[in-house]
């Protein structure tokens, strides 16, 4: 009989038990709760007169809707302090920890998991919000959910799943100069489509992927979901547990040694098969952009936008829709171009790690005059150590601003929007259309290429600073 | 609490010619500020289907008097991105009760079967008959049998079958609910919470 993958391994231990020819019902033992995909669901648990099954294992933060400045005064935008306030009405009236606007530990969902040590290798973690496959990346089953299903586990702590398929996608090599985990990430994407991953768990490994910190590897299994994956995952190892070690819901003592043993038995086996195996080599990847409303759109910084007769008859009309919202015409070069904003923050490139990077890289020089730049820490503690390290003050000689945690212009819920018609540098995660306000024109890239952007005002090379 | 019964429908369609399309161009981020799950419909394809003063354009099919109907026929990979629910309910809000695409987006399909809106995936090739179809002839009817798992372009005589999650399908042809069958387990699962204590 062969091995079982990591995700085999995490998925069999929580089956609690299987409907005749349909999804199996699987345990989660943590849930992520936030103020826009949750009203309903608790509204439904009212409306059942049901109370939340685990509050213990759900933690609520207000993070989509929030300004990123005055957050200590109250929220200007009506609609958007109503729904942070149902929030915190809601997880008072069933008992779920909330971390909620000016608690120490508030950020966005994605980051604060993490860094509190909530999220651990070997559980299932769900939330309503697509990018919860970030907490894929300490070897987790996690998985973005619908609020009919957000109703689901707060009701019962489990969930209705059909056992997705895997794939696990190797990077193999060292990267060159100025690559970073977010151009590994859009590399992949670029190559299978915002569709390749659909209907599979997607495991990322190989040499590359085992180099990287943790920092780096959210980044990746934060995007899965942008190729159409149901989730991603890393496997542990000693990177992760030093993570991990000494984290405010970290196990600790006795506790701490038992946890690790048992992680070490999560990476898949070495004669595990998977459904589907794709290898790339990480000496193809250089810094990435992209060029069009969706995060498969992307290409090598130093390449041309494809021309018209390159993409597939069937897509021809889609790519050329993108085209027209972008203004760019096919076969440019996308050096060179114009940039009015720089946003550095989001679930995807908003950790310590990242305004370290983009910090580094604009020391001693100055913003580009022509360009509006918001630096959003992705949580109150990233903001704190951001502080601590000098790192605010590095950004303030260049002429940049440090703002208060939030989603922010990743979405644009809250006032932090691109006007209509220009162009952003983004190191969030979705390039569609309207996506940082209305008319907004996204390109995605990682923290130094958007540092590059930043300095120059136009779409730049980072290695020619390096 | 039971969503509506879906058993056969027909109906005219109104076609979306797109590829990927994602949830935010289904219901912008700036809609999701609201706290119950009416009043989404108005604002399905918001920056499709109006202008910046709020009137509609006149070339987003949503907006062509040429077309209407309950069945939403569009390019593959349809509803990626986000994982906002919103989606769904603004599709049903606005009427849809079934969606055609070569291909649908995980969460999606998932939030659309839990408010009673069925995803019809066909093939690449009867979704370009079925777009021809409309094309040339907008009252074109389309019948989907979900009991039968087959959907047919009446005009046309052509027909293709559908998969669907047999558990799915009798939720859906009887208007069960995921929530109330998981509460009729809770022994189980406390057995498993029990367990693995």
């Amino acid at each position: 009989m062969a091995g079982k993958t990591l995700f085999e391994k995490i998925w069999e231990k929580h089956v609690v038990t299987t409907v005749e020819g349909g999804p199996s019902v699987l345990y989660i033992d943590r849930h992520f709760v936030h103020e826009v995909t949750s009203p309903q669901a608790f509204d439904g648990l009212r409306n059942r007169g049901i109370k939340v099954r685990q509050p213990q294992k759900t933690v609520a933060t207000a993070d989509h809707n929030i300004p990123t400045l005055g957050q200590d005064q109250p929220i200007r935008d009506e609609l958007s302090r109503f729904q942070v306030n149902k929030l915190a009405e809601n997880c008072k009236e069933f008992g779920v920890p909330l971390y909620g606007l000016n608690h120490p530990w508030n950020g966005i969902v994605h980051v604060i998991g993490p860094e509190l040590g909530i999220t651990q290798p070997g559980m299932t973690i769900v939330c309503g919000d697509s990018h919860t496959s970030t907490h894929g990346a300490f070897g987790s089953i996690a998985f973005g959910i619908g609020t009919s299903e957000v109703e689901m586990v707060l009701a019962t702590q489990t969930l209705l799943q059909n056992k997705p398929k895997t794939m696990r996608i190797n990077i193999e090599g060292e990267l060159g100069k100025g690559v970073m985990s977010k151009d590994i990430v859009l590399y992949i994407i670029s190559q299978i489509g915002t569709g390749g991953a659909t209907g599979y768990f997607v495991e990322f490994a190989g040499s590359a992927i085992r180099s990287l910190s943790m920092e780096a590897r959210m980044t990746i299994c934060n995007m899965s979901i942008e190729m159409g994956a149901r989730g991603g995952m890393i496997a542990p190892d000693e990177t992760t547990f030093e993570y991990i070690k000494g984290r405010e819901f970290a196990p600790k003592g006795a506790d701490w040694d038992k946890a690790v043993e048992a992680w070490r038995q999560l990476p898949s086996d070495p004669d595990a098969v998977f459904d589907k195996e794709l290898t790339f080599r990480a000496s193809d990847i250089e810094p990435m952009i992209t060029y069009g409303t969706n995060p498969g759109m992307g290409i090598g910084i130093s390449k041309s936008i494809p021309n018209t007769e390159d993409i597939e008859e069937a897509t021809r009309p889609t790519f050329q829709k993108s085209l027209q919202y972008m203004e760019f015409k096919p076969g440019e070069p996308m050096l060179g171009k114009k940039v009015d904003y720089v946003f550095v923050g989001s679930c995807t490139n908003g950790r310590i790690e990242d305004l370290r990077a983009f910090a580094q890289f604009v020391k001693g020089k100055k913003k580009a005059d022509n360009v509006t730049a918001w630096i959003v820490p992705g949580s109150r503690q990233v903001e704190a150590q951001a502080e601590k390290e000098g790192l605010r003050k590095i950004l303030e000689e260049a002429g940049f601003e440090m703002r208060q945690p939030g989603c922010s212009a990743c979405l644009a819920m809250n006032d932090d929007k691109i006007p209509e018609g220009n162009y952003a540098v983004s190191t969030s995660n979705r390039n569609f259309e309207g996506r940082q306000g209305p008319g907004a024109r996204t390109m995605l890239a990682s923290p130094i290429t958007a540092a590059a952007a930043a300095i120059t005002g136009k779409i730049t090379d980072p290695r020619d600073f390096l | 609490m039971p969503i509506e019964k879906f058993t056969k429908l027909v109906s005219s369609c109104v076609p979306l010619p797109i590829e990927n399309v994602d949830t935010d161009q289904i219901i912008p981020a700036r809609f999701l500020k609201a706290t119950t799950r009416e009043g989404f419909g108005n604002n399905l394809f918001a920056d499709w289907r109006y202008d910046k003063s709020g009137n509609p354009k006149e070339d987003f099919v949503l907006n062509n008097p040429r077309y209407s109907g309950k069945i939403l026929v569009a390019g593959q990979n349809f509803g990626s991105g986000s994982s906002r629910e919103h989606a769904a309910w603004a599709i049903v809000g606005y009427g849809f009760k079934a969606v055609v695409s070569s291909f649908f987006a995980d969460i999606f399909k998932n939030n659309a079967l839990n408010n009673g809106l069925l995803p019809v995936q066909v093939s690449k090739e009867f979704l370009q008959k079925l777009f021809q179809a409309i094309e040339k002839e907008p009252a074109t009817e389309v019948e989907v049998d979900l009991e039968n798992q087959t959907i047919r372009i009446l005009q046309e005589g052509i027909a293709e079958s559908f998969d669907i999650n047999p558990y799915k399908k009798k939720c859906l042809l009887n208007g069960f609910d995921d929530i109330d069958y998981l509460l009729s387990i809770n022994h189980e699962i406390e057995a498993w919470e029990k367990e693995h204590a």
